[in-house]
């Protein structure tokens, strides 16, 4: 099936989400939709798979227009799609989840699984998918369960799937699997849109990428592009992708964990026995899959678990039972993983939340009364220092784009003096533009000679920041390995095997990597 | 506060990058726990921090409705009505004027009444407004103080009934000299008032409890308190059946500032005093940043290393002592005595001011007054035209309504909702895709 967008439109107002944008599909080929966040890239989606209806333009399917209504059209017309997000329903079975909203039943309304059931193993075989339709979806891995939307997807006869960032919850090892899957689909005829802005894998993994910028197609290339070219047709300028950051250099050790565990809802450890030191100067960046202890891990060195138990030092002073604003006024600098939620007071103003951990200390308040003029003051210098582009210091942060937004929280926790740096996630959703200039301004506080500890699901940034790494899985540290640590080594202490470990495997079974990790390896080459 | 929900926040806001309105079927497979609450609490915030303009046009419209309301019930109207289709004009007059005098006759006893003997008569109905406004403001600010705070007091009510029996107690029991017996009696009030928010605050804090229910629940109990009181010889007046306390003394009572033909008091400078206090608490003082960002976004609060918990015990004993000076207006103002009936319903009306103040110390401040003028005017309504007072409260109750529902409000009035939120639905797209890494 040959699907075609032609013109295709969507405007919000007066805001153009999707202009005039053509976009071909072939049968058995992987089309790779690259743009940064906010580009239209889901928009675009969304248009095709029926949740929105273009302004203009029209879609093709075989070279006959057609026209969607809502996603039922779009499945019938043979489009599947597998959100970000999954939408499965954790308390039943694979076999349930796939059979939803187009169950068979028997005589008298009763569902009959065993058509899907076997539909399941059908596909699974056919492509090595390797899913138990009878197994509850909560128990199953984040990878299996994208694996269940994919089966989702094919049950209901997809000829076209579309992923949207599909590798964002992923290991680089499920990532890898999930490439072997779109091959095996690839060769079975099956067209892939797959939507993403991390160019390692759209390299690995595409026949034809086509770059989206401000909702409009900046080009077309084929993969051989090289991550340079792509990076900047995505943000519309040069952008260096590598800091050529000094070697660190350590001085004493001021930062202390020591047994570190977090208790968990269910009497599991969120976080369990951790213990490693920071030294000043140094980068420690923290690897590890989502959910695996790294957010309990900075909460409970911020004092926001109360139930932590074990050591926390910095200076020799014990943090651990002490209250979140001690900690704050000890010297800590925070950069929560979330900073919607954790970060920033959305309606408040960028002025106000540049002081939200400061608010009551001179120059910002003296006694009860606040001064409005010196925040608003010490905002404009920020604003300006850290280049966030507003309006006005007095804008609600809520109206600045993520990667200003970031800027504020981190000219925030970067404008008084630190003992202690601590940034989960420091550039999750910020532009490639803006990712440049926050790391320079972490690695600056590295060579003032603060411990820095930064928590990082991409591998590119973790390559990119650490002077060490230490990986979680589990609420475990897998070990503490040196900043060069190879990829393949990460991922494998990622998905839970010790350092040692790790190392041993990777010597023993260099030639068993499959073709796609060799590709992500050359391209990380080639990057550097 | 768990992992869970906060992952569908950010989905939630992650799921589109450049739409404005959210995809369907786009959400999380994990459902939270307090997803319905912390809706409900979205919906509860969108009412009371609507825009200003909403706020008005609801009370236009609401205006407008009533004077439907009372036109259909007119008799008047009623009469020309069964020969509407020979001459429909003495229907439409006869409705135009049952609704317009009705109003007029509001105007009259709410504000300003060109037939009474003096100037000072004249202008006495706007006293009477103001007096009335004075325990609506002080409870509204209460209302609307908690809310800032993210909490949802509905117990102003007990906190007005508390605050009125310390007040009322300290009035009549305690014998000073004038001026401190006055300021003891006003601090009493607070305190009382405080009491009664400290509970649910303390609760919220340490067990979760809903402030809501707990709220209500106090309501009840303050109210069965006072009854109770009233048949104890502590505050039953001596040689009475009836559940009343003594008069209080003339040293306890608030000075009328406009001399003895009127009964507007000192309590309404005090309410002017709190609005300006709640508006500079609020907005320029420590204390006020700590409970605006605890209402706003208690995680990015707790993150900064503001005690939420302190928070909500902290601004539910300010809400009470706010409301409890609305007991003291009562009791101190125009009362003069304690009764079952002290807080009539201001507590609930206060609901109400807050709603329309937008939780604003001045648009708390100014919703009051024509809360206040509504009362005061209802009156001389019913009376001069025979409009039942109800209408009053059927107006009232449209203005919440329409308040609660802005996009209502919106469409009525044509008003662009894209042109007007513009600015908002950027910020949305923006704030989504810093989810959407």
């Amino acid at each position: 099936m040959k699907l075609e967008l032609q013109g295709i439109t969507k405007r919000f107002g007066s805001l153009v989400a999707n202009d005039n944008i053509d976009l071909v599909v072939n049968p058995g080929q992987v089309h790779c939709l690259l743009g940064e966040n906010g580009a239209g890239k889901s928009t675009l989606m969304n248009v095709l798979y029926g949740l929105y209806e273009p302004s203009d333009g029209r879609i093709l399917v075989d070279g006959k227009p057609v026209t969607f209504r809502g996603p039922g059209d779009a499945m019938a017309a043979g489009i599947g799609m597998v959100h970000q997000h999954f939408m499965l329903i954790p308390v039943f079975t694979v076999a349930e989840n796939v059979a939803l909203g187009d169950e068979h039943t028997k005589a008298g309304g009763i569902l009959d699984l065993d058509k899907t059931r076997a539909r399941i193993r059908e596909i699974s075989d056919r492509y090595g998918f390797d899913v138990d339709p009878d197994a509850l979806v909560e128990d199953l891995p984040v990878g299996v369960q994208q694996r269940v939307e994919i089966i989702k997807a094919l049950v209901r006869k997809a000829e076209v799937l579309i992923l949207d960032e599909p590798t964002a919850v992923l290991t680089p090892q499920e990532t890898d699997e999930l490439i072997q899957i779109i091959e095996e689909l690839k060769a079975g005829g099956t067209a892939i849109v797959f939507i993403s802005h991390k160019l390692r894998e759209v390299k690995a993994v595409s026949d034809v990428i086509t770059v989206i910028r401000r909702g409009a197609v900046v080009g077309t290339v084929e993969p051989i592009a090289s991550t340079g070219e792509l990076a900047s047709m995505m943000v519309g300028r040069q952008v260096s992708l590598s800091l050529n950051k000094a070697p660190a250099t350590p001085g004493e050790t001021t930062f202390t964990v020591r047994n570190l565990t977090v208790p968990g809802p269910g009497g599991q450890n969120l976080v369990d026995n951790i213990s490693f030191d920071i030294a000043k100067g140094e980068i420690l960046a923290v690897a590890g899959v989502q959910g695996n202890g790294q957010t309990e891990l900075t909460e409970a060195i911020l004092g926001l678990h109360p139930h932590a138990s074990g050591s926390v030092q910095l200076n020799g002073k014990e943090l651990l039972g002490m209250k979140v604003k001690d900690i704050i006024r000890e010297g800590v600098g925070f950069v929560p993983e979330d900073r919607k939620v954790d970060g920033l007071v959305g309606s408040f103003s960028i002025a106000e939340n540049m002081i939200l951990n400061w608010y009551n200390e001179p120059p910002f308040a003296k006694g009860l009364a606040m001064k409005p003029a010196v925040v608003l003051k010490n905002a404009k210098e920020k604003v300006a220092e850290f280049d966030v582009r507003t309006q006005s210091a007095e804008a609600p942060v809520s109206t600045l784009s993520g990667g200003n937004q970031q800027k504020v929280v981190l000219a925030r926790e970067l404008s008084r003096p630190l003992n202690l740096f601590i940034a989960s996630q420091p550039t999750r959703g910020v532009d490639v533009g803006s990712i440049e200039f926050l790391h320079k301004r972490i690695i600056a506080e590295r060579d003032a000679g603060t411990p820095v500890m930064i928590v990082s699901t991409e591998l590119d940034e973790i390559s990119e920041l650490s002077d060490r790494i230490a990986v979680l899985h589990g609420g475990e540290l897998m070990g503490v390995v040196p900043g060069d640590t190879s990829r393949d080594v990460l991922g494998l202490m990622m998905a839970g095997m010790t350092a040692e470990e790790a190392l041993g495997q990777d010597a023993s079974v260099p030639g068993e990597r499959s073709s796609a990790t060799d590709g992500r390896r050359a391209a990380g080459e080639e990057e550097r | 506060m768990s992992a869970a929900n906060r992952g569908t926040n950010a989905d939630a806001a992650s799921e589109d990058t450049a739409a404005p309105p959210p995809a369907p079927g786009t959400g999380d497979t994990t459902p939270a726990p307090n997803d319905s609450e912390d809706r409900g609490r979205g919906i509860l915030k969108s009412i009371v921090t609507g825009s200003s303009l909403v706020a008005i046009l609801a009370v236009v419209l609401s205006i407008i409705l009533g004077g439907i309301l009372i036109a259909l019930t007119d008799e008047d109207v009623a009469a020309a009505a069964s020969y509407f289709f020979t001459r429909p004009g003495d229907t439409l007059a006869a409705a135009w004027e049952a609704a317009s005098s009705a109003y007029v006759a509001l105007f009259q006893g709410a504000v300003f009444n060109p037939r009474a003997d003096s100037l000072a008569l004249m202008f006495r109905p706007l006293t009477e407004t103001l007096t009335v406004a004075t325990p609506l403001i002080l409870a509204g600010l209460g209302v609307a103080v908690a809310f800032r705070a993210g909490l949802f007091n509905i117990g102003a009510q007990g906190q007005i009934i508390l605050g009125a029996m310390f007040a009322g107690w300290i009035g009549f029991s305690w014998h000073l000299p004038f001026g401190l017996h006055l300021i003891f009696v006003v601090l009493a009030g607070f305190v009382g008032g405080a009491l009664w928010g400290f509970i649910p605050g303390i609760l919220k804090a340490r067990t979760g409890a809903h402030e809501v229910i707990v709220t209500i629940m106090l309501n009840y109990i303050a109210i069965y308190l006072v009854g109770y009181l009233l048949t104890t010889p502590s505050f039953q007046n001596p040689g009475s059946a009836n559940p009343i306390s003594p008069r209080l003394d003339d040293t306890a009572l608030f000075p009328q500032i406009l001399g003895p033909q009127f009964r507007l008091h000192l309590g309404f400078l005090v309410a002017i005093a709190a609005t300006y206090g709640v508006w500079w608490l609020l907005n320029r003082s420590t204390v006020g940043f700590e409970l605006r960002a605890v209402g706003a976004n208690p995680f990015a609060a707790r993150t900064a290393g503001i005690s939420v918990t302190k928070g909500y015990v902290v601004v539910m004993m300010l809400a009470g002592g706010l409301a409890g000076l609305a007991g003291v207006a009562q009791v101190a103002g125009t009362e003069q005595v304690l009764t079952s009936g002290i807080a009539a319903s201001f507590g609930f009306d206060a609901i109400t001011v807050a709603l329309l103040g937008r939780s604003h110390p001045w648009g708390v401040f100014f919703a009051g007054v024509l809360f206040g003028a509504f009362r005061a005017g209802g009156v001389q309504m019913q009376t001069l035209t025979g409009t039942p007072i109800d209408i009053v409260l059927v107006v009232q109750s449209l203005i919440v309504l329409f308040i609660a529902a802005p996009p209502l409000v919106r469409a009525i009035f044509r008003i662009d909702r894209k042109k007007k939120s513009n600015g908002q639905k950027g910020s949305k797209n923006q704030m989504a895709s810093g989810g959407a890494a």
